[in-house]
């Protein structure tokens, strides 16, 4: 028996169990194997479950059950540390078969992962929002700002930030057809999700890519000509998301 | 839980649980019986935010004992330096006062499964397993405990019983071990052997930590009894009794709950930490 024989044989149900493998008291360990496979497989789908639950809730528990056992025997976890087990999945959702047709879903996940993602980033320590409109009020051209290692951002086609609030506030009103980009942030230690107002990820985009404010300011209008800075600015101080400012 | 009584650089000799993050008020505002807690070293990986703050203030209140889950000891290839690293890392800033992992393997070929798989006891693997703990040991700086695995199947290929393994392993490494009760009755109801005289064979000398939990009950396709450890539910009757044999043999040990599937509210772990303690006590007096 080898390491390799086991491990195909725990992710593919069709492959016989290695050879050698007793129950301990003279006879062959028979189906005793199956408790690997069902623990293995079984494991990963927990954490995927934990991972991932607005998308349980839309699929429900059945099929979100099926489409984790299919992505983590595809996909097992390349290193140890569950909290950022399947990254792949929000493609995967696009090839398997029952989920291929249900656009959304795989932005969805990649909002789930942004969420997950900005839990676990490092923290950071905010700059004052008084300190922060004074100076923007000086020198907000050339201001260049430094935004939190929490921060994440999803676009997307489908109104997913509506999507996430109807599976997880009660009496929030049902979705409407509408392109969405969200911005994830934590002002402390609970992750939260904001709507992006127009031009909104263009313009943290530029910020993200190294621009000042006068220069991603450009790059929104250039995309949204309804783009409007005092909005967004909004969204990043109260959100506790700028962590410096300088020139 | 009295601060003044113990530092919380080792165990006590007392009652643990396994610590979840819903349990988080609770063992702060009323920790009752529970005096060290044990944290699972993978879910301690991430860069920052709620997880690492909860760990940060609890560890200044209360002995923490970190259990590794992802190490994958028992692998056939060599060790992941990454993660290694990464408990190195771990280990320096939150100083726990222990650190074990397990008898098996989880990694093969850059897949890791997220479980706990067994090996065939021989004296290639215990060179392998011995050469790995070493280097454990090396890169992190301290002695490991090594926990006994719930096994549900046996190896032909085996030559030497799991407590001849365990015992040359820790004497050529210097490693302790982390006996888990729960552990030894459901491989001994599993394999048909019997779990007191596996526990009277082992080195219980070199025994810094123990764990109870519980398990769910199957069969075979020959109608024999298997036991699944699965963490779910309170210790059986049968483990309670061989934990108080262990104790009755080597002393209080510090002695731990797991329970990590359906977790149940902080008081009914809070009684299975006080039923620990009326155990723990009756042994000294």
């Amino acid at each position: 028996m080898t390491a390799c024989d086991f491990l195909h044989a725990v992710f593919d149900p069709t492959v016989k169990p290695p050879t050698g493998l007793t129950d301990g008291m003279g006879h062959p360990a028979g189906r005793r194997f199956d408790i690997y496979r069902n623990n293995v497989i079984n494991g990963l789908s927990d954490a995927l479950e934990t991972a991932f639950p607005i998308l349980r809730k839309l699929l429900g528990q059945k099929k979100f059950r099926s489409l984790a056992m299919a992505f983590s025997r595809l996909y097992p976890p390349t290193t140890p540390i569950m909290m950022f087990y399947g990254s792949e999945l929000p493609e995967f959702l696009t090839q398997f078969e029952p989920t291929r047709d249900i656009g959304y879903l795989p932005d969805m996940a990649r909002l789930e992962i942004a969420f997950r993602e900005s839990h676990h980033s490092t923290d950071a320590r905010s700059v004052d929002a008084d300190e922060l409109r004074t100076y923007l009020t000086q020198a907000l051209d050339d201001a260049r700002i430094g935004l939190s290692p929490a921060v994440r951002m999803v676009q997307s086609s489908w109104p997913i930030h509506a999507i996430w609030r109807y599976n997880t506030i009660d009496n929030a009103p049902k979705p409407v057809m509408a392109a969405e980009d969200v911005f994830v942030a934590r002002p402390e230690l609970d992750v939260t999700p904001h709507l992006l107002p127009a031009g909104g990820y263009r313009f943290i985009e530029s910020l993200l890519s190294g621009n000042g404010l006068g220069a991603a300011t450009v790059d929104a209008m250039r995309f949204d000509n309804s783009f409007d800075l005092t909005k967004i600015l909004t969204v990043l101080i109260s959100t506790r998301s700028v962590t410096s400012i300088g020139t | 839980m009295n601060a003044s009584m113990h530092s919380f650089d080792h165990l006590p000799n007392a009652p643990g649980v396994g610590f979840k993050p819903q349990h988080f008020v609770d063992i702060v505002e009323r920790p009752g019986a529970v005096e060290w807690l044990e944290v699972h070293a993978e879910n301690y990986m991430g860069h920052g935010g709620r997880p690492i703050a909860q760990l940060k203030h609890l560890a200044e209140k209360i002995a923490i004992s970190v259990h590794g889950v992802g190490l994958s000891i028992g692998g056939e290839g060599p060790l992941d330096t990454d993660h290694l690293a990464r408990l190195k890392y771990l280990l320096n800033w939150l100083k726990p006062a222990r650190f074990s992992e397990h008898l098996a393997w989880s990694t093969h070929d850059g897949a890791f499964l997220n479980d706990l798989l067994p090996l065939p006891y021989t004296d290639t693997v215990l060179t392998r397993v011995a050469d790995h703990i070493d280097e454990v040991q090396t890169t992190l700086g301290r002695q490991i405990l090594l926990e006994n695995p719930s096994s549900y199947l046996a190896f032909d290929a085996s030559t030497l019983s799991e407590v001849e393994f365990l015992t040359v392993l820790v004497k050529r490494t210097g490693c302790g071990l982390l006996l888990d009760v729960n552990n030894v009755f459901v491989s001994a109801t599993n394999l048909g052997f019997d779990p007191t005289e596996y526990i009277d064979a082992l080195p219980l000398q070199t025994v810094e930590e123990i764990h109870l939990a519980g398990h769910d009950k199957d069969q075979d396709e020959n109608g024999k009894p298997v036991l699944i450890d699965s963490h779910g539910c309170q210790a059986s009757e049968p483990v309670w009794a061989l934990f108080e044999h262990v104790i009755d043999k080597c002393g209080p040990k510090p002695s731990l709950i797991e329970w990590d599937t359906e977790i149940p509210d902080w008081p009914i772990l809070e009684a299975e930490a006080a039923r620990i303690a009326s155990i723990l006590k009756a042994s000294v007096a």
